[in-house]
């Protein structure tokens, strides 16, 4: 267990913070996860990459969080607006840091967008493995991925940002 | 062919647009990847769009390896509460092979072949240990270390002999393929590969000559098995 919580819990840790926006919830999170793969390890059968495995169960375990942090209010909207209280992807681009404003731009996507750049581009994921983790068709997948990118496109370009596309 | 992302905001994207994230981060099987070039190759408007994807990439690499790692408090955390469970239940370690033909699964190709190099070697060194050791012997008897007598309890190895046999896998054959072959037959490798050739010892008990018989026909069928003939 020692080894696998060496070799995964930094990201683990990382696409459960991008979900749910706090580090103590992210650190929680990473206990419970490996707790249930500690539970259920003879529950897993190989058939995907131990790490496919363990972004699924985050995933899970962030929602539910999630819809816990939803008692209290807070929702998608309002973590943007905690987050971003530093520079908006305007003032980046006054700093002439275009890409500055592409991290900002991917901080405001949603939740559902976020995940789906994160797994593609930071966990290189495959379209199967997507489908597996997030629980959607693959042809959802590349749609999503598609929409996401077209939605972070409308945010550089609002932030005055252009970058050829679309 | 021309010009295919111009279309993008009246239209859904064509599925070669859809695959540039994942060509971006080098996930695309070889057929895929081959058709994202050539529409690449050919389309400038595609190429932009690729262009972008690059950037997008790269920053969404560098905003999460900005966030840092988590805390000791999560791992205490995690190990407290492992140790606060209560014992593991043997139906954990029931399916064993399963989880060890996963394990060599996810192992890296580099990682697998130093493994499969690391352990020749010591099955190499096991089998010299023993070959040493039955050499010291006289014969094919054994004596208990416990007993100080000058005539000792010996038993004759003939008696209870477990069946083996040099058998040859088929190139192809996988590690977990041979993994499962030696959990069906309650099989292990005692020695090899000599010539290519392993050698296998069978359950725990002693076979008649037919029972091997048909043990070496079964094995002879198996896919992945090339040769098989009795050993001693």
């Amino acid at each position: 267990m020692q080894v696998l919580y060496g070799r995964h819990h930094v990201r683990v840790f990382r696409f459960g913070l991008r979900l749910v926006r706090s580090e103590q919830v992210a650190e929680d999170l990473i206990s419970e996860v490996f707790l249930d793969v500690w539970r259920q390890a003879g529950k897993f059968e190989g058939r995907s990459a131990v790490s496919t495995w363990l972004l699924a169960i985050t995933r899970f375990k962030a929602l539910s969080a999630l819809r816990r942090r939803k008692d209290v209010e807070l929702d998608d909207e309002a973590a943007n607006a905690i987050e971003d209280t530093s520079d908006d992807p305007e003032v980046a681009v006054q700093k002439k840091d275009t890409s500055e404003a592409l991290r900002k731009c991917l901080t405001a996507l949603t939740a559902e967008h976020r995940e789906i750049v994160d797994l593609v581009y930071y966990h290189e994921k495959s379209v199967q493995e997507v489908a597996e983790i997030v629980g959607i068709p693959e042809n959802t997948v590349k749609t999503r991925l598609f929409y996401a990118r077209k939605k972070l496109a409308e945010l550089l370009k609002a932030a005055g940002v252009e970058r050829g596309w679309p | 062919m021309m010009a295919t992302s111009k279309k993008i905001l009246e239209q859904e994207p064509s599925e070669i647009e859809m695959l540039l994230p994942w060509h971006a981060a080098g996930t695309l099987n070889a057929r895929d990847s081959r058709r994202v070039d050539e529409a690449l190759a050919r389309d400038l408007d595609l190429a932009r769009q690729y262009a972008a994807i690059r950037e997008e990439y790269a920053e969404t690499i560098h905003l999460n390896e900005s966030l840092g790692a988590p805390s000791a408090r999560a791992m205490q955390k995690l190990f407290a509460a492992i140790d606060a469970e209560p014992a593991r239940r043997p139906q954990a370690s029931l399916n064993v092979a399963t989880r060890f033909t996963g394990f060599f699964a996810n192992l890296s190709p580099r990682t697998l072949a130093w493994s499969a190099s690391l352990g020749a070697v010591l099955l190499l060194l096991q089998a010299g240990v023993i070959g040493e050791v039955l050499m010291n012997k006289r014969s094919g008897s054994f004596e208990t270390a416990s007993l100080s007598t000058n005539e000792p309890i010996t038993r004759e190895f003939g008696a209870a002999a477990l069946p083996r046999a040099l058998v040859r896998f088929a190139p192809d054959a996988r590690v977990s393929d041979i993994t499962a072959l030696l959990d069906k037959y309650q099989a292990s490798i005692i020695d090899g590969a000599k010539g290519g050739m392993f050698r296998l010892q069978f359950g725990n008990k002693a076979m008649t000559k037919g029972e091997v018989a048909d043990l070496l026909s079964r094995l002879q069928s198996e896919k992945i098995v090339s040769l098989a003939v009795a050993a001693q």
